[in-house]
């Protein structure tokens, strides 16, 4: 089948998709978009999270059919219009909450819609809105961080009038 | 069309530095910005136009002969463009990592559940996988062989490799044994001398890696008949020395190119699918992509060794250490990997960082045809930390000592001799780690008036609302040794070019080394501008065209590979300063490269780099050996074997939910020390990292294999610790600079692995009273329902 949708803002279409293939699997195998990660394919570890429709979701359980006409805004949809780093990515990176990186595009996601819905968690709200994202490298403490780090910064622009 | 095949190559090579932080700064690391962008390309991000999926046929049993194989079925799956068995292997058909006893793909014997049978590329991974379902396997099913008393009677249950096996070195089924005696061993005499004795019966079980990134690769035929494989691992070289022979190609048409990799911790110690995803490349004449889905992760590599420990502990009214007696069984499951020096390891390291004057020990691992176990992070340390350390809390309690204070009293320190005859000559400071851990502050009892229901054990759930939770406070230390042992050669190469690119100079750094997360790729260029006052630093892709690196793994690659990084370029600025020498006549002895200067302390700025280089490149390949070692006498144990050692000690405070039997490690300290922190941001994150996998295997982590039949291969049953279940983990560096080592250093990433567990299971403890000798410690345990 044809599997036509929105993938960070641009119109994709995939063909000869076979109906058992997930939203993981187009988007990193069909559409050039390998930056959700693969690691359980089970919806145990969040690897995969990516907006669908404006709401994270497992892609791995995602059947591809199931985002025609839909908006999907991956982990390469991040970044700010020019480029830079978005304020979730930059606060991952300065903290040294990457190690090996594969929970990473997750973690960001699932972070990035944290923060939308609540731009000042208390630490348990962050580790109850990101227990669905398994990192095996860091140990959580700099994911903390990273997350605290954003949440300041996102207080901090929005406090100097920057957020719309 | 370019490729995404171009792209890894592209990971590591793009990453310019213009940091300034040398070693002891926490630059960031080159490869993050790829990674939260989504950029960065993993083994498995790895794709080819034309490329072809590969999967394999898994057996279902345990131990079985093969009958007979027919693939005709799945070679006519539309989509399928191979079938291959161990027939259609060119070369050898074994390989290994100590002892070449696993065959590639299996020939008329199954000795693990999931063990390769055959293989099939095709076009999609679904034509793959059902292709697979359709080849034939008439197996004659046999009793597994899993339990230490079966392995040992092999008259009555059989041999896991018969004695006569292709290559196999079993004698009976032990695959390794290593005895250990000091001072007079252990006798009737000896014992009589201590006034208190403590014995116990401790058990690991099997522990998973569990890294994130699958096993996953592209092999890509070339033109030249040879292979290009683009892979996850730690040691590039050592995959194809293993490799070559069973492709029957020579080394150098085996070309080898790390991919992205997500996590190893020992895991990819062992080859998985290099050499199948080759296989069908080369027979195809396309290339060949292979990602492992999760449950095929769980048979295809190697997990902890499970241990049955037995030790015996004397001791003096005081609190001295008398003699300790132990026997440590591992099982390795169907073939060898590491086992042989994981034995070593818990040979050697098994009693821990204490002064025993007298010590009988004797380690061994079994052939099984449970799944096969080798490396995982703490190697051979960490089954015997929970065993050593769970006797001295029993030895503190039976003494009504402090187990602190009964720690300390017997920590080896400088200039103490271990039970294998081998001095400590650097710094080892046990009994202050013990005491720092043991200083920093406690947090907060627990307050039910104003809690958060969430922090409790059980979370979420809301099971309970602070009724029932009991807390408990535990110690632990631990030893582990940093590279390989034994007499082993253990050498890394690295190469070092200084160039002036756009009117700056800029140095690079070519080595093998695997980074697998652990942030090599940062330090390295860390010592490159400390040793050459340059800013911009550029990581060459690892790849098989430089000398071998050797393992990312025993925490030895900032020490090993470190270690050349620093030689190569100490060797450029030698060239560089004596150009100067020669073209300026410089006689100044203190002469140093700085801010991409050369300069004098005594004459001041003699010139800038750029103006010295010119054109020209200097380029220095150095190899970094360590001191040497030798292998422990077989009956004795005796012997320099062990090239450094580290320590770590940490404090665990829990919260445990007696009713319903949950635990909740509410908060895991750590100290360690690491000679001299080259990163201090990096060594943090190994060192909490490494207590999470150690709270891993306390509380929740076992692959649970029932009559050789694994039972849990998912991340929905084998649980691994989520963001919840983890505690905060203050941590705290001491720098006590190893003499012998680079700059000083200790191997970081494992120490905390070793030492932290029994902390935690020492905290359960002290909070309910139980004895708790098996790990993970699960509810039924703490409920008595089991
Ligand atoms: S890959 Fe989707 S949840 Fe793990
Ligand atoms: S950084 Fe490796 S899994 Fe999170």
């Amino acid at each position: 089948m044809r599997v036509t949708f929105t993938a960070n803002g641009k119109p994709v279409e995939a063909d000869d998709v076979w109906e058992g293939e997930s939203l993981l699997y187009v988007l990193r195998e069909r559409v050039g978009l390998p930056g959700s990660k693969n690691a359980c394919e089970q919806g145990e570890c969040g690897s995969c999270t990516v907006y669908l429709d404006g709401l994270p979701v497992c892609s791995c359980l995602v059947a591809a059919g199931q985002v025609q006409d839909r908006e999907v805004r991956t982990v390469e949809g991040l970044a700010e219009e020019d480029g830079e780093l978005g304020l979730v990515q930059q606060a991952f990176v300065d903290a040294g909450a990457v190690q090996c990186g594969f929970c990473t595009p997750g973690l960001l996601v699932q972070t990035d819609a944290l923060l939308e819905r609540d731009a000042q968690p208390s630490d348990t709200d962050i580790r109850e809105a990101l227990s669905g994202n398994l990192c095996r490298c860091t140990g959580y403490e700099k994911i903390m961080d990273a997350v605290r780090l954003a949440s300041a910064r996102k207080c901090a622009a929005s406090g100097e009038g920057d957020q719309k | 069309m370019t490729t995404r095949t171009v792209q890894g190559e592209k990971n590591l090579q793009k990453i310019h530095q213009s940091s300034k932080d040398g070693i002891g700064g926490s630059p960031l690391r080159p490869d993050g910005h790829l990674k939260v962008r989504g950029e960065f390309a993993y083994s498995s991000d790895m794709w080819h136009e034309d490329m072809l999926w590969g999967t394999a046929l898994r057996s279902p049993h345990p131990r079985a002969t093969i009958l007979s194989v027919d693939i005709s079925e799945a070679l006519k799956v539309p989509g399928v463009y191979a079938v291959l068995t161990h027939e259609d292997i060119p070369g050898e058909k074994y390989y290994g990592l100590e002892i070449a006893d696993q065959p590639a793909l299996a020939i008329d014997k199954i000795r693990y559940h999931g063990e390769a049978i055959a293989l099939v590329a095709a076009d999609h991974p679904e034509t793959a996988r059902r292709a697979v379902k359709k080849i034939k396997v008439e197996y004659e099913v046999l009793t597994p062989i899993t339990t230490e008393e079966q392995c040992l009677d092999p008259e009555t249950h059989g041999y896991v490799h018969e004695p006569h096996e292709y290559k196999s070195h079993a004698y009976g089924n032990i695959c390794h044994e290593q005895k250990l005696v000091s001072g007079l061993g252990v006798t009737d005499e000896v014992r009589a001398l201590a006034d208190v004795i403590v014995s116990g019966e401790y058990e690991v079980g099997m522990q998973d890696q569990a890294f994130l990134g699958p096993e996953s690769g592209l092999a890509v035929p070339a033109e030249d008949g040879g292979i290009d494989l683009y892979i996850a691992t730690q040691w590039l070289h050592v995959d194809r020395q293993q490799m070559a022979p069973v492709l029957n190609l020579p080394q150098e048409k085996v070309r080898l190119t790390l991919a992205g990799v997500g996590g190893a911790f020992g895991g990819r110690e062992d080859l998985s699918m290099q050499i199948h995803a080759c296989l069908l490349a080369l027979h195809t004449g396309k290339p060949v992509k292979i990602v492992y889905a999760r449950d095929e992760s769980f048979f295809g590599h190697v997990h902890r060794h499970p241990a049955k420990m037995r030790y015996e502990h004397g001791a003096t009214r005081d609190g001295k250490l008398v003699f300790a007696d132990c026997r440590i069984v591992l099982d390795g499951g169907a073939y060898a990997s590491a086992s042989p020096a994981v034995v070593g390891n818990a040979a050697s390291l098994g009693h821990g960082p204490y002064v025993i004057p007298n010590v009988a020990m004797h380690a061994i691992a079994l052939y099984s045809n449970n799944p096969s176990c080798g490396a995982m992070r703490g190697f051979g340390a960490v089954q015997a930390a929970f065993g050593y350390e769970s006797q001295m809390d029993k030895l503190a309690e039976a003494l009504g000592m402090d187990p602190v204070e009964l720690r300390q009293l017997n920590a080896v320190t400088q200039g103490d001799f271990m039970p294998t005859g081998q001095e400590i000559d650097a710094p080892a400071p046990v009994a202050e780690l013990l005491q720092r851990v043991k200083d920093m502050p406690l947090p907060p009892p627990l307050d039910l008036e104003h809690l958060d229901v969430r922090t409790l054990p059980g979370a979420l759930s809301n099971t309970s609302h602070g009724e029932g939770i009991v807390r408990g406070v535990g110690y632990s230390v631990g030893i582990k040794n940093v590279g390989f042992s034994e007499g082993f050669d253990d050498y890394s190469t690295a190469r070092v070019r200084l160039e002036v690119i756009g009117g700056e100079p800029v140095a690079m750094v070519h080595t093998a080394m695997a980074e697998v997360g652990q942030g090599g790729v940062t330090v390295h260029a860390q010592i490159a501008r400390t040793e050459l006052g340059v800013e911009q630093v550029t990581i060459h892709p690892a790849n098989t065209e430089v000398g071998s690196a050797g393992s990312t793994s025993a925490s030895r690659q900032t020490y090993m590979t470190g270690g050349a990084v620093k030689l190569a370029a100490e060797a450029v600025r030698h060239e560089l300063v004596e150009k100067g020498r020669h073209r300026y006549g410089w006689t100044q002895t203190d002469i140093a490269l700085v801010g991409g200067k050369v300069v004098s302390a005594s004459a001041g700025v003699l010139i800038s780099m750029v103006d010295l280089l010119g054109d020209e490149v200097i380029e220095q390949t150095r190899e970094h050996h360590h001191r040497p070692t030798v292998p422990f006498d077989k009956e004795t144990g005796q012997g320099f074997g062990h090239v450094q050692y580290t320590f770590c000690a940490n404090r665990a405070v829990v919260d445990v939910d007696v009713e319903l039997g949950l635990v909740k490690v509410v908060e895991l300290t750590a100290v360690q020390d690491v000679g001299k922190a080259l990163n201090p941001l990096s060594v943090v994150g190994q060192i909490q990292g490494g207590c999470t996998q150690a709270l891993g295997l306390a509380v929740m982590e076992e692959i649970v294999v029932k009559d050789g039949k694994v039972r849990n291969a998912s991340f929905t049953d084998y649980l691994i610790p989520t963001i919840l279940d983890t505690p905060p983990i203050p941590v705290e560096i001491l720098e006590r600079p190893d003499p012998n080592a680079p700059y000083g250093l200790r191997g970081v990433g494992e120490a905390p692995t070793v030492s932290a567990t029994p902390s935690i299971v020492a905290a359960i403890r002290q909070a309910t009273g139980k004895a708790l000798t098996r790990i993970p410690v699960r509810p039924e345990h703490l409920t008595d329902t089991l």
